[in-house]
């Protein structure tokens, strides 16, 4: 509280700039924390997600459920994309952000088919 | 050392001061410098995310799975064709799979519908994926109708929904009876969708998918690290789809700092010269200049990680999310295990703290090495 005849500057103007750096510094430190003890527990449970994978053999994530070279892409064969007609074009949006299966694209194996 | 920590303070002091006679033109970029670090920072981690729990569910995939091929085109696999492939030396189970999918023109969404073999719900039952029952506003306990492609409408009783925490693998799936499948789909018994197949011994399984080849010449054979090797570059695709787009938010900053190296401002010269003139010397004048650039980017990257981090492992990160894991009607909602790869930490770092700290004092240089009195003239 200020006394009469005296002022008292603002917490920000009393402190030096390299003290106010120290305390954004500490507020990094605070989020560095805060990633540590992420990283330390995990909080997603896998369980019935590899139950389910294990026991149905499930093969694909159900990320993208439009057509079933999306749905599936690692079990797509040639012709999936243009599964309609030899030359229709895929007509998803997600087709265009996802490549070609691992399994059609030049392997250090040799192929099995 | 306590000497030169304190030399080192007062330069803190001063450079934050010089920023501070600034502040709205340096907090901007800051600002700037902040959200594309964010940017980037979210990109990087979802997808190294989303790529670390493909891995970790799909490891439990079959290791070896057959399909047929005819004319080039899927087909369904017979008794006999699995019953030829069960006694291969290696082979310790094969299961024929029955899958297909099926389009719900109620919510215009796609399942998959499956047969499961060991634990089957009731007949006239099913189990369905969180998204099914979200997207149809169903419940365990209430009736799903669909129509089969043959035309008649079966109803099934939801016997249980899967959690979110499996919805990744689990959101559009409707696991049934096999007769109820069999029923459903019109499809002849002695067939099946695919087959999956377990090798006794990891090291073996690129011979037993040879001899499967061989005994069933129109087939197709896919092994588990063909699948896994799908999802890496699925999301590296996505991954560096997005990093392109965000390129042009670099490219305007890279403008930015190139503007700052091409030269310094008229009064950023003139104070140069006075330092200079009343006793800095250039290493001084540089420190200062360094702390300058590395104060800025190194609170950027801070706030910019940070942020990063709380968006995409607190709130599912809903503005990368859509590009990186896909978008569809049906779409699974889930929460990633939190990650953090050290060489993505180091990398991002350098590409954003050491242009713009180099962009810096570059300027700085070229003002300080030169006569004091012609820098304050403005004669240089």
């Amino acid at each position: 509280m200020n006394r009469p005849g005296h002022f008292r500057r603002p917490l920000h103007a009393r402190l030096r700039p390299v003290q106010f750096l120290g305390l954004v510094l500490g507020l990094f430190l605070l989020g560095g924390v805060l990633i540590v003890i992420d990283l330390a527990r995990s909080r997603v449970s896998r369980t019935e997600a590899l139950e389910l994978t294990r026991t149905l053999g499930l093969t694909d994530l159900a990320l993208s459920t439009e057509a079933r070279y999306l749905r599936h892409p690692s079990l797509a064969d040639l012709h999936s994309a243009f599964q309609d007609h030899p030359a229709s074009l895929d007509h998803f949006p997600a087709a265009a952000a996802i490549g070609p299966p691992g399994h059609l694209r030049p392997a250090p194996h040799a192929r099995l088919d | 050392m306590h000497a030169w920590i304190n030399r080192q303070s007062l330069l803190v002091d001063y450079t934050l001061s010089a920023l501070a006679r600034h502040a709205g033109r340096n907090l901007a970029i800051l600002a700037v410098y902040s959200c594309l670090v964010f940017v980037l920072a979210s990109t990087m981690l979802f997808s190294d995310a989303l790529r670390r729990e493909s891995r970790a569910l799909l490891s439990h995939s079959p290791d070896v799975l057959i399909q047929k091929l005819s004319a080039g085109r899927h087909a369904f696999l017979t008794a006999a064709d699995v019953e030829r492939i069960g006694p291969l030396r290696g082979v310790s189970r094969i299961e024929g799979r029955r899958w297909g999918y099926f389009y719900d023109p109620a919510v215009r969404a796609n399942y998959t519908l499956m047969a499961v073999a060991s634990d089957p719900p009731a007949r006239g039952s099913i189990r369905v994926g969180e998204g099914v029952a979200r997207l149809s506003g169903l419940a365990k306990g209430n009736a799903l109708a669909l129509r089969s492609p043959e035309g008649p409408l079966h109803v099934f009783t939801i016997e249980g929904v899967f959690r979110e925490e499996s919805s990744l693998v689990s959101t559009d799936l409707v696991l049934m009876h096999p007769e109820d499948w069999i029923e459903f789909f019109q499809v002849a018994s002695d067939l099946c969708t695919d087959a999956a197949v377990t090798v006794v011994n990891p090291a073996e399984v690129r011979n037993v998918a040879r001899k499967v080849a061989e005994r069933l010449p129109g087939s197709r054979v896919v092994l588990k690290e063909e699948i896994l090797r799908t999802y890496d570059s699925l999301f590296d695709w996505r991954e560096g789809l997005l990093l392109a787009l965000a390129s042009l938010l670099a490219a305007s900053f890279a403008v930015l700092a190139w503007n700052k190296a091409s030269g310094l401002a008229a009064d950023e010269r003139r104070e140069i010269g006075i330092l200079k003139a009343i006793g800095w010397d250039t290493r001084d004048v540089l420190t200062m200049k360094l702390w300058e650039g590395a104060l800025v980017s190194g609170c950027a990257f801070g706030t910019g990680l940070l942020a990063a981090w709380i968006h995409v492992f607190h709130f599912r990160a809903p503005l990368v999310a859509p590009v990186l894991a896909g978008w569809s009607v049906l779409y699974p909602r889930f929460d990633l295990t939190p990650s953090l790869d050290p060489w993505m930490l180091l990398t991002l770092s350098f590409l954003t703290i050491f242009p713009y700290t180099l962009a810096t004092l570059v300027p700085a240089w070229k003002a300080a090495i030169t006569d004091p009195d012609a820098v304050m003239r403005g004669s240089e």
